[in-house]
């Protein structure tokens, strides 16, 4: 974060770099934020699941209805914020538990194609069903971060909400890697992820560790939805969709699979998209890109931090 | 043996078939016979039958009154369903039915195949639709006019307002790769390239649906640009609008009719004010507009559709222009268009020597206080 405060330098060509610097790491930790629950899911059962991307739309979704209607009823901004953060994490939390019970358990022993088409299906109704049920119309979003004071100096580089959502993504980061590490449903997880088979003999409730996961992936996706929201200004049914694509995209980059891996994806993603609109044109941003993601994965197939599969014969 | 029956049989038709058209010939002295043509069935068909129906509601008010010295006025309707291998038929069949001037065509695809026919024929052709430059500007079609502004139009209009009323001179130029945003950037480049006032700074497709803008944004701030132009649809011109705010930007933003949309400023919200935008000129003011939709609610009970007032008004321009010169030669015709001026519901006009109405177009509009207000 330092290096965003440009005091230290006075060069123009040095100023650029560090306004597409921040502009990348904003950009970075938005698809971090909703990679972090594509790399969970596929994690523990090798599920890439497609309707991530609409969870994260529902969540901001409900954030959007929670916070029109309070501040309709004149509260403060902060119990605003909290308050349909906390809706959107239940909401969007309860469509994960369900759609992974109705969609993805029954297919569990099925080939892994199968469970796949199932997500892109259940992605395509959940879309469809939140035009339907809601609007096609794009919706204003309240600004639910406000700008600090404090931050006046360098909003020109870095907005307050960007530096909130650098800060929880970085946070999320490290919740994450500690409950997987350190505690006992995080051990459930991690061997539920080596061999299903085998954690299910030491007694460790499969089902439950699995609809943990997604509940947890979940709500992530809600809090990413509330701040990236508030960060654009506008919803519609369709966001989940192009976000949900660049962030799998980060998912893969930095290694699927793999909690730090994601972050690392996202931030490398949206830098290179920053620098690529800077120094060369916007009109190449996603040229660069995914020319970017095959490089990658020409020299290391599992990401940047991806574990190599290796497969027993 | 065969071949030669055949030919026979060509004769005796070509010959039937100049039996039958001499009667037809010789209606023509008793009516004028104007031929509307356009999308009237299919999945374009809305924008077509909003024509026909214009065209009827000025004929029959031309025909109640007598007609046109002495005249009346005949309808030939044909459907071309906006496609252009279809639109050379109806062109060829308008032609041989002796339309002597022709309504039409509604797409720009459309009109252009079936021009060639109507300008061998030296038929006047008045689109109220057809927005593709080339259609006048080429200067192939000399019998062609139209009451809608071609597409570089709006671009025109924001380069004129952002160089001679805002005084800019570094312009960035900014879309979202579409075809219509795409085509109304590439138009306003080129217009401020050829002012000479100006120049561009920055020519860049934005990617749609994007999380974030910032770096667009720095980009804009580099290049010194003192106003955005902004070709594309009004949810990326709110996102880049909130940015341009975020980032401190302090440059005028001008766009197209894609952005002048309520929604705009609904979604936008604060940032929306002082954004400029391109659109249709107001003519709610316009007495001969109110009372074209009223007629058109009592006669068919419905409202009107697409380029209604486009289409009222060209049939208006040219069943003057009939009048005025006194026939329907070309010649004739296309002098009175140019030299007589017409009151229609798109306002007082004529038309330029490419064919173009002058009078109708777009404004500059501006939004103030959660309004589009027409800038004068």
């Amino acid at each position: 974060m330092a290096a965003c405060f440009r005091f230290f330098f006075r060069d123009p060509g040095m100023d650029y770099f560090i306004e597409l610097f921040c502009s990348g790491l904003t950009r970075g930790a938005i698809y971090a934020l909703i990679a972090l629950g594509y790399t969970m899911v596929y994690g523990i059962i090798g599920l890439i699941n497609f309707a991530h991307g609409e969870i994260y739309m529902i969540g901001a979704f409900t954030a959007f209805i929670v916070a029109t209607v309070l501040s309709i009823y004149g509260f403060p901004l902060l119990a605003i914020v909290i308050l349909a953060g906390f809706a959107a994490v239940i909401w969007s939390s309860a469509y994960g538990y369900t759609v992974e019970k109705i969609a993805y358990r029954p297919l569990r022993h099925a080939p892994r194609l199968s469970p796949l088409i199932s997500a892109i299906g259940m992605s395509i109704f959940l879309q469809n069903y939140v035009l339907l049920a809601q609007t096609s119309n794009f919706l204003p979003f309240p600004e639910l971060i406000p700008e600090f004071a404090f931050m006046e100096p360098i909003a020109h580089i870095v907005g307050s909400t960007d530096i909130v959502i650098l800060i929880t993504t970085a946070v999320i980061m490290l919740i994450l890697t500690i409950v997987i590490k350190g505690t006992k449903v995080g051990k459930a997880m991690r061997a539920t992820s080596q061999d299903r088979t085998m954690a299910m003999l030491v007694g460790i409730n499969v089902n439950r560790i699995i609809s943990a996961t997604f509940i947890i992936g979940s709500a992530l996706a809600a809090v990413g939805g509330l701040l990236i929201a508030s960060h654009i200004g506008q919803i519609n049914f369709y966001i989940g969709f192009l976000a949900g694509i660049k962030a799998f995209t980060a998912a893969v980059l930095g290694g699927i699979g793999s909690i730090p891996g994601a972050v690392l994806g996202g931030l490398v993603l949206g830098l290179t998209e920053s620098f690529a609109t800077g120094y060369v044109s916007s009109d190449y941003e996603d040229v660069f890109a995914f020319s970017l993601l095959v490089l990658i994965l020409i020299f290391k197939p599992s990401g940047l931090l991806g574990k190599a599969e290796t497969k027993k014969v | 043996m065969k071949l030669m029956r055949s030919k026979k049989i060509l004769a005796a038709a070509a010959i039937m078939m100049l039996a039958f058209s001499a009667p037809v010939a010789g209606m023509a002295a008793d009516t004028i016979k104007f031929g509307v043509a356009g999308a009237h069935s299919g999945d374009l068909a809305s924008y077509g039958l909003p024509t026909v129906n214009a065209a009827k509601l000025v004929i029959d008010q031309v025909n109640a009154k007598g007609g046109i010295n002495g005249k009346k006025i005949e309808l030939l309707i044909e459907d071309d369903v906006c496609k252009p291998e279809v639109a050379t038929n109806t062109a060829t069949k308008l032609v041989s039915q002796g339309a002597e001037v022709v309504l039409g065509h509604i797409c720009s695809g459309a009109t252009k195949s079936a021009l060639p026919i109507y300008t061998n024929a030296n038929i006047l052709v008045m689109s109220p639709s057809a927005t593709n430059p080339d259609l006048t500007y080429s200067g192939e079609y000399p019998n062609f006019f139209r009451t809608i502004a071609p597409d570089d139009m709006q671009a025109k209009v924001d380069v004129d307002y952002a160089l001679d009323k805002l005084g800019h001179t570094k312009i960035a130029v900014i879309h979202d790769k579409g075809d219509y945003g795409k085509g109304f950037a590439e138009f306003a480049k080129s217009f401020v390239e050829k002012s000479g006032k100006a120049e561009v700074v920055l020519f860049e497709g934005v990617t749609p649906g994007a999380v974030d803008y910032s770096a667009i944004v720095q980009k804009i701030k580099k290049s010194g640009a003192q106003a955005v132009i902004f070709g594309g649809y009004h949810p990326e011109a709110a996102k880049i609008v909130g940015m341009i705010k975020k980032k401190r930007l302090k440059v005028d933003f001008l766009s197209d009719d894609g952005v002048k949309d309520d929604t705009f400023i609904k979604v936008a919200g604060a940032d929306a004010e002082g954004v400029y935008a391109s659109g249709p000129k107001d003519t709610t003011g316009n007495p001969l507009s109110k009372a074209a939709f009223a007629e058109h609610k009592k006669v068919f009970n419905a409202d009107a559709g697409a380029f209604f007032e486009n289409a009222y008004t060209a049939t208006l321009a040219m069943v003057n222009a009939i009048e005025k010169a006194g026939s329907t030669d070309l010649a004739a015709l296309k002098k009175a268009l140019q030299t007589e001026k017409v009151d229609t519901p798109l306002g007082n006009i004529y038309f330029d020597d490419k064919g173009d109405a002058v009078g109708i177009g777009f404004s500059v509009y501006q939004v103030q206080n959660g309004a589009f207000v027409e800038m004068k």
